[in-house]
């Protein structure tokens, strides 16, 4: 099937489209849109998208903007904004691909935990837009026999996240940007973990070491729980694993439960 | 009984528990769809919520019914579960695009007004209409721009929509007199043209002089209360075209609660005097 030419309409949106993001009248801008960008009125377009686009940043990404502060956020987002303007309405999504802008943005190379926190601003925008279900309830989990237990398969809750940042203390410098907590307090640089979870309305989150990700990790690829504790204590020697799915359940972490052996269903029924 | 739907506002997320609690008569509001299409949680929750106590409206922004493309069917569809979920008293979207080739650009772009374009936009607002089992309602937009090419009025453009679609008319009033201020023609000359019989909802809004031309170029803002020209040009149009739901758009430098309930309430006054004679 040929592809057929575009049509008046469809070629004045390519050059208005181009239009937007060039600053200056360009070579490239075919002659009826270039006319128009003459017009001083032009800039209100191109002014109404940036300004959209980087607002929609700085509301997915409070604690980045906190950390640098609204003048230099705003002007790193719009030099995102003119590499990666939002690929659809819903802006809540936008910028899934600021925290590795971050990474490599130049002026940005001092501030190494940078990235880490966008990924934590934008888990807990995950987390707040997640579907709704209801946590696994820990005491489903209780009376398993510890054989029957090491067979069950736990789904991490649709609303959680969770990542393992090797670079540094970034879930201490997240979470006290993102609730507005006093910059000067102490703290000692090493690498943490983080989980993110909404049980209810509320996003929540709590500290979590390398063995708990990894824990997770193989939770989330359908491993099941004898599995998923073996990755726990490779990634760390000493965990302590009984507490460790306590507390996990204890934030709502899992959605369901799955049987890996059929003999083992009336062990949790 | 049905509700007769008066003056309502847009609700913004500051404002969930003020909207709970208020219990005006005939108030509505208005959300964009887009920021309520989530797979769950907090957001859709309070919407939820406000819909068991007042109706609501769905404007959209993410159509992009004027791009020369259908209209994107994963948007669509989730407009669609929303509709059925929420049970929208009104549903609209604009005369203008925003999204083109894949990519977003947060604003309602002009266009020239073409046959071409005019057949592609009403092929788009028929597969909305289609796909939601509802009318819609097409807001007429700011213009800034003087575009050469033109080959409709604007008035004929959205008249010719309704005919071959079927769907309604959104009559934003700020809109219309920012547009006769930017391009130099009649706002009242407009206004009388419009075709009445098919506007299902009438938007009022603040506007502010471009921050670099001054008065010479007015932007639609919504951050700013209605300027008294447009309080003007509304009691004109509804004393010639009666009383339809009327909302007060706010989208920036949000007041409280309260102070945007009483510009409400002055929009809902002024619409009660055709209800009145209408009853």
């Amino acid at each position: 099937m040929n592809t057929p030419m575009p049509g008046a309409l469809a070629r004045f949106q390519d050059a208005f489209a181009l239009a937007l993001l060039t600053p200056e009248p360009a070579a490239a801008i075919p002659s009826e849109v270039a006319a128009l960008t003459t017009q001083p009125a032009f800039a209100v377009y191109r002014n109404t998208v940036m300004k959209g686009c980087v607002d929609a940043l700085q509301a997915n990404y409070p604690a980045v903007a906190r950390l640098v502060g609204e003048e230099w956020f705003r002007a790193a987002a719009a030099v995102h904004v003119r590499e990666t303007l939002p690929a659809g309405p819903t802006l809540l999504q936008y910028g899934s691909a600021f925290a590795d802008f971050l990474a490599r943005f130049q002026p940005a190379a001092e501030l190494p935990y940078l990235p880490g926190v966008a990924r934590l601003d934008r888990f807990w925008t995950d987390v707040h837009a997640a579907s709704s279900l209801s946590a696994l309830d820990p005491a489903a989990v209780a009376k398993l026999t510890p054989e029957a237990l090491a067979g069950v398969v736990l789904h991490p809750h649709p609303a959680a996240r969770w990542a393992w940042f090797a670079e540094g203390p970034i879930y201490t410098i997240w979470s006290r940007n993102r609730v507005d907590e006093p910059l000067d307090a102490e703290f000692d640089w090493r690498p943490e973990g983080a989980l993110l979870v909404r049980p209810r309305d509320v996003v929540e989150w709590i500290a979590l070491d390398a063995a708990g990700c990894a824990f997770l990790d193989a939770c989330a690829a359908g491993r099941t729980l004898g599995e998923a504790a073996q990755a726990a204590l490779r990634a760390q020697g000493d965990a302590d694993l009984a507490p460790l799915l306590a507390t996990l359940l204890k934030a709502g972490a899992f959605g369901k439960s799955e049987i890996q052996q059929p003999s083992l269903t009336e062990q949790l029924t | 009984m049905t509700t007769v739907l008066t003056a309502g506002l847009g609700l913004k997320p500051q404002h969930y528990d003020a909207a709970l609690a208020c219990p005006a008569a005939g108030l509505w509001f208005e959300v964009h769809p887009e920021n309520y299409m989530v797979a769950g949680g907090p957001r859709l929750a309070w919407l939820e919520a406000i819909r068991s106590i007042h109706a609501i409206s769905l404007h959209g922004v993410g159509l992009s019914l004027a791009a020369d493309a259908d209209p994107d069917p994963a948007h669509l569809a989730r407009l669609a579960g929303l509709v059925r979920r929420i049970e929208p008293a009104l549903i609209s979207e604009h005369l203008a695009w925003s999204v083109w080739r894949g990519t977003y650009h947060p604003d309602l772009l002009p266009f020239p007004r073409s046959s071409e374009a005019l057949a592609r936009i009403a092929n788009n607002i028929s597969r909305t209409q289609e796909t939601l089992q509802r009318r819609i309602a097409i807001e007429n937009p700011s213009h800034y721009l003087k575009i050469d090419g033109h080959a409709w009025d604007e008035i004929d453009f959205l008249a010719e929509l309704t005919q071959r679609t079927g769907c309604g008319l959104l009559l934003d009033v700020n809109n219309v007199y920012v547009s006769a201020r930017n391009l130099g023609y009649s706002a009242e000359a407009y206004l009388d043209a419009f075709p009445g019989e098919h506007v299902m909802e009438i938007h009022l809004a603040g506007h502010a002089p471009d921050p670099n031309l001054g008065v010479a170029l007015l932007v639609d803002s919504h951050d700013a209360p209605v300027a008294p020209e447009v309080w003007t040009l509304y009691a004109r149009l509804i004393a010639r075209i009666g009383a339809r739901p009327t909302l007060i758009e706010r989208d920036d430098k949000l007041p409280d609660f309260a102070t945007l309930l009483s510009e409400r309430g002055h929009a809902d006054s002024l619409l009660r005097a055709p209800l009145a004679m209408a009853a």
